[in-house]
């Protein structure tokens, strides 16, 4: 197994209000942006993944987001980079480069190449279409995001595979002279995909036998999606295992179990990942498949990252009273509680962080597993704590129950080199059984 | 009431489904980014002595969405070869919003096939003052409050009153997605068009131009600057109604349109 540690960079000087007011992180002004305090983080932020590689993480993940608060990282690539020079033995994990935001692939993979050339091969880039937001702040056309993704991933992939120099004229992209004089320092950089219970992005995994990670989703759904996967991979003639898939969960450990949960908070400030965009930013139009939509308008009640077909009709000003924070941070806390009973986000002790994600493990069976920071405004003191506890105190016994059960991370077997003779019955990848046994309401 | 009827025919190289009803000279009308959203009491009027042809835009959840039109210039030719293939003879043109855009890139393309444009709060042209209203970046409901100044028009809750059924929801959504791909960047105008125009302007295109005096969509420098490049263009602005005067006040809609069309 992998184990990592993300993060997604929290400004950690805001003040929760403006959040609240907005309704959201994305379209907090930048008017509340700190030279002196975001220079403190941003540099925490590389000497925490530095922290992280001591302690014990096999890999550190980053991304990017943009005019968010709830990430600083706004050009990935750069904190990548200086990784790649500051760490010496920790993958670095970039979920991921988003494609049709940056909407020039040429430029990425010579970044990327970059990276993965300074670091001697120790780069995993991911690859990711860029959450709704992304779109309206790279004026990215969200009805040609899944098209632009896909070419772009083509044509980075051929920049790295094929000499130079050729010239390209794609529906989208247009070079006339490719070659790039880096090219990765591994044959192939592994690719990890990071996803939302995307089921389209999960069959697109399957068929290049990249590792889909889920972000915290939900562990039924999980495990509904990971056997589509599955019954992609015996379809195209592979086994899926614990290679293929990776799981990122919140997570804040301290001392003791009371002290987790105040700090651990954190997950919910400013409203947590619900509170990541408005709908209106989430869904940008043509952004999603016809058949999301059509799944949307007929569960006009049900949430997809704290979207609805609801939440899209209802007006800007609509039922919010940006005033009453109380009441809004109480129903926070409730929701703290249910993810946490739910097993989306685990806080504790070290013995109460170990044996949940055990627990999970035993379910979703991933190779690949992601301990991802706690948000909001938390002490470098705290945060680091929660790092060393995670790496001398968790990681031993998670890597000794995931040995006993038999997960393979992707780098120790190949993603897709399990093969499976046609007419053969896949092996299962999750064990529902498992999942039954946690109760989960 | 006027027989209408939804019919489907094979135009330049894709089936388009169209609402045509009424009879007399074709009127061709072209619905605005949000799509059609049925047939008004200001269609019935103007069915008394045109025949109006309404085009379900490809991509707009009933006729199929063309994959080779980027932009409305592209879907501007389309409309060109569906007058030719129909055999319309210089028919007028009515058009809203986005498809004001379209039928003004139709007019620039080719002016002598067409009798006349009315562009009701065209967009397609950026203003100097002021900005056209991102209809992507709000909610629905918010888009629609922003649309429609008169609130108390009875069409306007007979059009979006009530809830949204699952089926409305995916066509609103299908309209969003095809106007972001023909309209997203330049954000629904083309800086050639002014230009583009002068066939227009040089054909003496009889055009009217017609705004909601409180239009918050398109704001009033685009009717200047669309007068700018055809200065034979009437306008008219009516009071006291905002981005949808044809729901909004009928009466001074019908009576504008009417007036220029006769």
């Amino acid at each position: 197994m992998q184990i990592a540690h993300f993060t997604e960079r929290p400004v950690r000087y805001l003040a929760e209000e403006p959040v609240l007011e907005n309704r959201a992180f994305f379209g907090v002004s930048n008017k509340y942006y700190d030279r002196e305090k975001a220079s403190h983080d941003y540099n925490f932020y590389l000497d925490e993944a530095c922290f992280c590689e001591e302690v014990g993480f096999d890999a550190v993940a980053i991304n990017e987001h943009h005019g968010n608060p709830f990430c600083s990282g706004s050009v990935v690539n750069i904190e990548a980079a200086i990784l790649a020079r500051i760490t010496t033995k920790a993958k670095i994990v970039i979920i991921g480069n988003m494609l049709p935001g940056v909407k020039h692939p040429l430029r990425t993979a010579e970044e990327l190449a970059t990276i993965d050339t300074i670091s001697r091969g120790r780069l995993v880039t991911g690859w990711v279409r860029g959450a709704g937001s992304e779109q309206f702040f790279n004026n990215a056309n969200p009805a040609y995001n899944r098209e632009m993704f896909n070419e772009a991933h083509s044509f980075i992939m051929d920049c790295w595979t094929k000499d130079g120099p050729w010239r390209y004229e794609g529906k989208h992209f247009h070079y006339r002279h490719v070659n790039p004089w880096v090219k990765p320092y591994q044959e192939m950089p592994q690719q990890w995909i990071p996803g939302v219970l995307s089921a389209e992005t999960v069959m697109w995994c399957a068929e290049k036998q990249y590792p889909y990670l889920g972000l915290g989703t939900a562990l039924g759904p999980t495990c509904d999606l990971w056997d589509m996967y599955a019954d992609k991979s015996a379809e195209l003639g592979y086994q899926a295992g614990p290679e293929n898939f990776g799981y990122l969960l919140p997570i804040f450990c301290a001392d003791t179990d009371e002290k987790a949960q105040e700090i651990g908070k954190g997950f919910i400030f400013g409203g947590g990942q619900n509170a990541f965009s408005r709908p209106e930013h989430t869904l940008p139009p043509g952004y999603n498949s016809k058949s999301a939509i059509r799944m949307l308008g007929q569960q006009p009640g049900g949430s997809w990252l704290g979207v609805s077909k609801d939440k899209l009709m209802a007006g800007a000003d609509d039922s919010w009273d940006a005033s009453a924070y109380d009441g809004l941070r109480a129903k926070l806390v409730a929701g703290y509680e249910k993810v946490q009973d739910n097993m989306q986000i685990v806080v504790g002790s070290p013995e109460t962080c170990a044996q949940k994600i055990k627990d999970i493990l035993s379910v979703i069976r991933p190779g690949v597993f992601t301990c991802f920071a706690v948000q909001g405004n938390v002490s470098d003191k705290d945060r680091l704590r929660s790092v060393e506890l995670l790496g001398k105190e968790v990681l031993p016994d998670v890597r000794k129950h995931a040995d006993e059960i038999g997960l393979f991370g992707p780098f120790d077997r190949l993603p897709g080199s399990v093969k499976l003779a046609p007419g053969t019955k896949r092996a299962p990848v999750v064990d529902r059984e498992a999942l039954a046994k946690l109760n989960l309401p | 009431m006027a027989t209408w009827k939804e019919e489907t025919q094979s135009l330049a190289g894709s089936d388009l489904v169209m609402i045509r009803g009424g009879s007399g000279k074709p009127l061709l009308v072209l619905h605005d980014e949000l799509g059609y959203t049925g047939w008004m009491s200001w269609n019935e009027e103007l069915a008394k002595d045109r025949e109006l042809i309404i085009p379900l835009q490809p991509g707009y959840g009933k006729s199929p969405r063309q994959d080779w039109m980027w932009r409305h210039r592209d879907l501007a030719n389309y409309y060109l070869n569906v007058i030719r293939e129909l055999g319309l003879e210089k028919p007028d043109v009515l058009a809203f919003s986005a498809g004001a855009y379209t039928a003004a890139e139709m007019a620039a393309a080719n002016p002598e096939l067409l009798g006349s444009i009315t562009l009701v709060g065209p967009m397609g042209i950026k203003p100097d003052e002021g900005e056209i209203f991102d209809i992507f970046s709000c909610t629905i409901k918010t888009c629609l409050r922003q649309t429609v100044f008169n609130k108390e028009a009875k069409e306007y809750a007979e059009i979006y009153g009530g809830e949204m059924s699952a089926e409305q929801f995916e066509w609103f959504e299908d309209a969003r997605a095809e106007s972001a791909r023909l309209g997203w960047e330049p954000y629904m105008f083309n800086p050639s068009l002014p230009d583009l125009l002068r066939s227009a302007k040089n054909a003496q295109l009889p055009t009217l131009l017609i705004r909601g005096s409180e239009d918050a969509v398109i704001p009033q420098d685009c009717i200047r600057r669309y007068h700018e490049a055809l200065p034979q263009a009437e306008t008219v602005s009516i009071e006291g109604t905002g981005h949808r005067p044809e729901i909004e006040d009928s009466a001074a809609f019908l009576a504008a349109v009417k007036k220029f069309l006769a």
